[in-house]
């Protein structure tokens, strides 16, 4: 009975939790107060009339919204390396959205240095989920792939845990479940979403989904709603728009890449990726902590 | 062929022959339990290694998400190469008309079956998760080199079984008309069934050199397609070190060196175990010792593209990579395999001494390390240094140390391979009888003869 409630509750944080954190307004008061864990790991104690049971989706529903992506949409993403100071709350939030290990990361901060007379800086590298992605092509079984809003997917109720996209990841994006997942008993028996790839699988490949479960329910992707720098824009190439995670503005998609200089990482291997990084210009504030 | 007149002289160099050849199959002394004592006990240890990683998961391995590759997938690539021998040896040299070639090539299709069997099992061995190997015949995608090397491999398994079955169908009735005495009645029974009613007519044998002659012209395309498409796992990819366009030829003439090497081998073992001099002649290891040099210089040529290109132009990450091999942590095991394993063989094997058996075989052991060295070099180097900085994972990930589970499960391939090999060898005669009979000029009829039981 107490791994069944665990499990409930597990699957209604995941899904309820989403629900919660887009509450803004404040229903009847009953006073009957539940306390729960939210997808970006703070306790929250919230009014139980304020839960509305969660529709989870069978697996097999999961599996075909999933392949199939989010209808008329284009994600991409601009990552501003002049604001970056390494704070690393883009990290955690995606570590605890994603049932990983501290040593697994979906998105990972490296310090970079181009040449010995430039200054060093820090650059934020989730999935750069490639328009044409090295990773997909060699999958024997299908279980990475391409959809058509742009967001390359991992199916980890098919991955044989070959490896080979790992091989042929350039951006070494990719990780590995070479143990049981994080947490394992806790997620026991809850229903496999594809779109944010929770439960992990011991014996298969992980990675940045751009938060595609997020983005399901009208959501920016964890690290980007996490960054207190303002480092992250998120948005839909075909609206043109891309909005802050800290400030929440939201500006031209065209407009900020070009003014902004933007490009992409190791343009000449081909993979067009969909993850735009704005110039470290101007570097001068120190790193928000010694993470060595 | 000599022309041998009297029949009493056929049938007493037949009686020879047999007994000789068939010394594998009866031999049943003190040293061939302890050896398959050995092989079994190891294997099963490293069978229980297996075990362990399946339910702790590849975690119980050195692996980790930058080095994703490791020992096993460098054995799989070690055990293709070898495999090629087959390919070498009973197609290449006998469509090439090269007669010696036939002594030996049962040995090399024994060690091409092992090898390949064990390149297919030590590749599920490595997968994350091996209870969805259905998923790869159910979902399996053409576009990946997977799907293509899983076909090479199993269709190059399938005609080397062929190329050891159809030339052994003759052997198989000799031994089933003439070895009732000697054998358990269960062997006989199998190679009566196996023999499927050979009678030893003009027709039957016209069949089996035609069948013969189809599989070695098919496995000409498929034995080159293995190690191509196996090196293609590699080269289709980004990776500094990997995306090179020569691999496909690079790695092909490559696996004639190992596979050489291997055969020498194994060649010297059996003369010196089962007697067989006067088939594993002196000039059969002069020979096989020339085809070594041969392959040694054509990979030696491929090797100095590989390297001195590159160096020459010092790209970033492909210097890095360069650095590695030449100089940093890995640069014994490279100039290991360079010299001892290339340029020494080549320089040695021009004097005759080192054409003799035991010399040739020494340096082929050197050659067979070599090999598993420069596969695990193609591997393991590469990974350790893509072309983002790996930070912020635990020093483990750095850099690349394998288990002792790893290297247990990594040794069972070896033990399996050596038992494949030698059940075969103690089921059927490692050299053809018929054909060294038809060699020595001995009438197909005194084949089919069966003499009064022993």
């Amino acid at each position: 009975m107490k791994t069944l409630g665990a499990s409930v509750g597990a699957a209604g944080v995941l899904s309820g939790g989403s629900l919660i954190s887009a509450c803004s307004r404040v229903e009847e008061v009953t006073g009957d107060k539940i306390t729960l864990l939210t997808s970006s790991g703070e306790l929250v104690v919230v009014d139980r009339s304020q839960l509305k049971p969660a529709e989870i989706p069978s697996l097999t529903e999961n599996q075909l919204r999933g392949r199939k992506g989010l209808p008329g949409r284009s994600w991409v993403m601009v990552i501003d390396l002049s604001k970056c100071r390494n704070a690393r709350e883009c990290m955690k939030a995606c570590q605890s959205h994603h049932e990983l290990r501290p040593e697994q990361h979906h998105i990972n901060v490296l310090q970079m240095q181009d040449s010995e007379d430039t200054a060093p800086y820090f650059m934020p590298k989730p999935c750069l989920h490639c328009d044409n992605p090295p990773c997909t092509k060699v999958c024997p079984v299908n279980a990475t792939f391409k959809r058509e809003d742009g967001i390359v997917l991992i199916d980890n109720e098919r991955c044989i845990g070959c490896r080979f996209c790992i091989a042929a990841c350039p951006y070494s994006a990719r990780v590995f479940n070479w143990k049981e997942p994080r947490d394992a008993e806790k997620y026991e028996g809850v229903t496999y979403n594809i779109e944010a790839n929770v439960p992990q699988k011991k014996g298969t490949i992980s990675k940045c989904l751009f938060s595609a479960d997020r983005l399901r329910e009208g959501q920016l992707p964890s690290c980007v709603s996490a960054c207190p720098n303002g480092v992250y824009w998120f948005g839909d190439k075909n609206e043109d728009a891309v909005t802050n995670g800290t400030t929440k503005e939201t500006v031209s998609f065209t407009k900020l890449v070009s003014e902004g200089a933007a490009y992409t990482l190791m343009k000449e291997l081909g993979t067009r990726p969909r993850v735009y990084y704005l110039p470290p210009k101007g570097q001068v504030a120190p790193s928000q902590g010694d993470h060595s | 062929m000599q022309k041998i007149k009297s029949p009493e002289e056929s049938r007493k160099k037949l009686d020879k022959i047999v007994s000789d050849l068939t010394r594998s199959i009866l031999l049943k002394d003190e040293l061939t339990r302890f050896w398959f004592f050995i092989l079994i006990m190891f294997a099963g240890v490293g069978i229980w290694g297996w075990i362990l990683q399946i339910k702790n998961g590849l975690g119980v391995t050195g692996m980790g998400d930058y080095v994703s590759w490791g020992l096993y997938i460098a054995n799989f690539v070690f055990f293709v190469a070898v495999s090629l021998v087959g390919l070498l040896i009973s197609s290449v040299l006998q469509l090439l008309k090269i007669s010696w070639a036939k002594a030996i090539s049962r040995a090399a299709e024994q060690i091409a079956i092992a090898a390949v069997a064990l390149a297919g099992i030590i590749i599920v061995m490595d997968m994350g998760r091996p209870d969805r190997l259905l998923n790869v015949f159910l979902h399996g995608r053409f576009a990946s080199p997977i799907l293509w090397d899983l076909t090479v491999v199993s269709t190059y398994l399938t005609i080397s079984v062929l190329l050891f079955y159809i030339p052994l169908i003759p052997d198989l009735a000799i031994m089933r008309d003439r070895m009732g005495g000697q054998l358990p009645p269960w062997k006989l029974k199998l190679y009566k069934i196996l023999a499927l009613g050979w009678k030893g007519n003009e027709q039957q044998y016209k069949t089996v050199y035609h069948a013969l002659r189809v599989l070695m012209i098919l496995i000409i395309p498929v034995g080159l397609s293995i190690h191509t498409v196996t090196s293609w796992l590699f080269a289709a990819t980004l990776r500094p070190g990997w995306d090179s366009t020569i691999f496909g030829p690079y790695f092909v003439v490559g696996a004639f060196v190992a596979g050489t090497g291997a055969l020498i081998i194994l060649m010297y073992v059996y003369r010196l175990r089962y007697g067989l001099k006067d088939y594993y002649t002196d000039m059969h290891f002069d020979r096989m010792g020339k085809l070594l040099v041969l392959v040694c210089l054509v990979y030696l040529y491929f090797n100095i593209n590989e390297f001195f290109v590159p160096v020459y132009k010092m790209k970033l990450a492909e210097g890095v990579h360069l650095k590695t091999l030449f100089s940093g942590g890995y640069a014994f095991m490279f100039w290991f395999a360079q010299i001892v394993g290339l340029v020494l063989p080549i320089l040695l094997i021009q004097l005759k001494f080192f054409r003799k058996p035991l010399p040739l075989a020494l340096i082929s052991v050197l050659i067979l390390l070599s090999a598993w060295f420069k596969r695990y070099l193609i591997v393991i180097p590469t990974m350790e240094h893509p072309f983002l900085p790996v930070q912020n994972v635990p020093e483990s990930f750095h850099h690349y140390s394998p288990t002792s589970t790893e290297t247990l499960i990594m040794l069972f391939s070896f033990f399996a391979a050596l038992l494949i090999i030698s059940f075969l060898a103690k089921l059927f005669p490692v050299i053809s009888i018929w054909e060294v009979a038809e060699e020595q000029g001995i009438d197909k009829a005194y084949l089919s003869e069966k003499p009064n039981s022993q």
